[in-house]
């Protein structure tokens, strides 16, 4: 099966695009599982965060799925378009990175 | 960027007593009892502080001779601990392990960690090869969540610690062989920092990453081994990596950790089954001399009862063993489970209807950086502790003292490494961070390999030839393989020119892993016996003359060298 992933990509200052990819993928595997694949198929330049891969315990890969916050290591991938987008109320790194860590647990303040 | 800005500019710079890299629980006891000891500490982590590492992801137990559900004394854990290591633990380790586990499982039932309870006392399971119920646990899956959320609120209790995430460690900074810092790339900038650090303490966890299938968090690649490598430090154990032999393998089960199973196949005892649907374990029982007869087998030969029946085309379908709960009730599988039995029907599985598919996943390190009983490596200021030390364990590790030696090793390590930093001085100097902000300076862009792809091919290639089971030829390829990639990915780094840039971070763990990967698969290679996790198909059953540690080290011309050293005997001052 194919599911086409809209990833909402770019840092902050530059305008924000939406590149498409498609990715084969079994029925039951996740968004993060596509997300990885596509690392390695496609565009190894393209940022999310992720740490436990399968577990739901790091809670780092929460992101913008059509439309609604979710994990990427919970949310499955389905055939058709699937909208990828960083959490809108977080300050962007890149791509699908925010900055989610606590204040006191960052290098730098940030604004 | 590292390219921009920051280029003949002085980088950002951070000075501490102690310097912990990783935050796992190894990492954020260390950190604790440092600043306990009166050091000022950096607890940095790739990842976000406590979501990364093995920890967090451990369900499972907790052993320590607590004697809560039956009298016990930490010289009978000792005793199991020693027999499943085949003869290569390093015991003065081993002995830390056990006397101080009871301690440190106190102080976290103190901060309320949530130790499961019967009749008011700490129920303590038993688990393959213990002699006795031992193993303490957080009910429904939640052992490693509770350990990691109880540092973690102590750290914010704490004074004197500060906690950075998103920061790579690249390199021990050192001075005249002493370790004084370290080089850091800041993932949100992509900028390189310096830390100057009177002690540093590695407490990166083991490198299942490095393999195909692992139960282990995505930053698992074996960094602090090859940091430790590099810094001159000692590796001890290398070619004992375990794996878990129940892994989950199918359906695709997404929100659960693939190792969930084994405590319900423990309690309620789950039939393994071969595609005969016949259990095949007593089959191989008789080749364990410790095995209870009850939950038969050591995770060391599940792994071997498994592969075998696999490859002589019994396997299930995706590749494993079945693993059924089909004897039981609905009620009974809903009194055991608890929630989780609705988070796997959220996946499609009912147990009272369908096995499901298992199969080993690489899961713990047994071997890691060499270090005396005070964890301190062969680098003065240089500490390690957790999973990232070797010894403790030996050939095989017992369930349950994974979780104990991360908090017994930690504390430990934290301690030491703080007494170390307030009695020296700083020996900070720029110069000592030149190599590495070189390498980071030098990074190019360039459009392949991808190196995200070449990860991947380590992964398989270190799963398929470096795996449980290991032939002569096959680790002759994997080695010819990994320095091939080594060529691929040569001495400059690849990077995209952006913050938070996963061609850099995959380049930077490609260096590490494909170290960590030789210095796995070299004392594999000599290592003419099977042993424990290490079982080599040319050369089956233990002997004797082999009895002994394989130490790597890397000489000045960046060879790894190989030798060897009867195990530790004796026991440390507790």
């Amino acid at each position: 099966m194919k599911a086409t992933l809209a990833i909402q990509r770019g840092a902050p200052g530059e305008p924000a695009r939406v590149e498409s990819f498609e990715v084969t993928f079994e029925p039951g595997q996740s968004v993060l599982d596509g997300l990885r694949a596509l690392r390695c198929e496609a565009d190894p330049s393209l940022a999310f965060r992720f740490s436990c891969i399968n577990a739901n315990a790091c809670k780092e890969c929460m992101m913008l799925i059509d439309g609604k916050v979710d994990y990427a290591c919970t949310v499955r991938l389905k055939e058709g378009v699937t909208a990828l987008a960083p959490l809108p109320k977080k300050i962007l790194i890149r791509d699908l990175v925010t900055e989610i860590a606590p204040p006191d647990e960052r290098l730098l303040p940030r604004p | 960027m590292i390219a921009q800005g920051n280029k003949g500019n002085a980088p950002a710079h951070i000075e501490t007593d102690v310097l912990v890299i990783g935050a796992g629980g190894a990492g954020m006891y260390a950190a604790l009892e440092a600043a306990r000891a009166g050091a000022a500490v950096v607890l940095a982590d790739r990842s976000l502080i406590g979501r990364g590492g093995a920890t967090v992801m451990a369900q499972m137990t907790v052993a320590a001779a607590l004697s809560e559900q039956t009298p016990d004394h930490w010289e009978h854990h000792l005793a199991d601990t020693l027999a499943a290591g085949r003869g290569l633990c390093d015991e003065r380790l081993a002995a830390l392990l056990c006397e101080d586990g009871p301690h440190r499982l106190r102080e976290m039932d103190g901060w309320k960690v949530g130790w499961a309870r019967e009749d008011g006392h700490i129920k303590q399971a038993q688990a393959p090869g213990h002699d006795r119920p031992r193993c303490a646990y957080v009910d429904f899956l939640s052992t490693g969540p509770a350990v990691s959320r109880t540092l973690r609120a102590q750290l914010n209790l704490a004074s004197g610690i500060r906690r950075i995430g998103e920061l790579v460690i690249v390199d021990v900074a050192l001075r005249d062989g002493v370790a004084c810092g370290a080089t850091a790339l800041h993932l949100p900038t992509g900028e390189a920092i310096t830390l100057a650090a009177k002690a540093i303490v590695i407490a990166t966890g083991g490198l299942t990453g490095l393999y195909r299938r692992n139960s282990a968090s995505s930053n698992m690649g074996g960094d602090g081994y090859a940091l430790a490598l590099r810094a001159g430090a000692e590796l001890v154990d290398m070619e004992f990596v375990q794996f878990f032999p129940i892994g989950h393998l199918a359906p695709r089960l997404v929100g659960m950790d693939p190792i969930m199973w084994d405590p319900f196949r423990y309690k309620l005892g789950g039939k393994l089954l071969n595609a005969e649907m016949r259990e095949f374990e007593q089959d191989y029982a008789t080749r364990d001399t410790r095995s209870d007869g009850r939950y038969v087998l050591t995770r060391d030969l599940a792994t071997y009862a498994i592969t075998k029946e696999v490859e002589a085309g019994r396997g299930s379908p995706a590749g494993g063993a079945y693993l059924s709960f089909r004897h039981l009730s609905e009620a009974e599988i809903r009194d055991a489970f608890g929630p989780v039995v609705d988070r796997l029907a959220a996946n499609g599985i009912d147990l009272t209807r369908r096995a499901i598919e298992v199969a080993p996943i690489a899961h713990y390190h047994m071997g890691g950086v060499r270090v005396d009983e005070t964890l301190r490596t062969a680098v003065p200021g240089l500490y390690a502790c957790g999973e990232a030390i070797g010894g403790a364990n030996g050939a095989n590790r017992l369930s349950g003292n994974a979780i104990t030696e991360a908090l017994v090793f930690g504390a430990r390590a934290g301690r030491n490494a703080a007494r170390h930093a307030l009695k020296n001085s700083p020996l900070w100097s720029p110069r000592a961070a030149y190599s590495t902000l070189d390498l980071l300076r030098g990074a190019k862009r360039r459009d392949a390999p991808n190196p995200a792809a070449l990860v991947r091919d380590l992964k398989a290639l270190m799963a398929d030839e470096v795996g449980p089971f290991r032939t002569e030829q096959k680790l002759q390829s994997a080695l010819e393989a990994i320095a091939r990639l080594k060529t691929d990915i040569g001495e400059t780094p690849f990077w995209s020119a952006t913050a938070f840039d996963p061609v850099l971070v995959d380049w930077l763990d490609l260096r590490n892993m494909l170290l960590v990967a030789q210095s796995v698969a070299v004392p594999a290679l000599a290592r003419i016996e099977s042993r424990g996790a290490h079982q080599r198909e040319d050369y089956p059953g233990l002997d004797e003359a082999w009895c002994v540690n394989q130490i790597v080290a890397l000489s000045p011309g960046n060879e790894l060298t190989l030798r060897r050293a009867a195990p530790s005997s004796g026991r440390a001052a507790a």
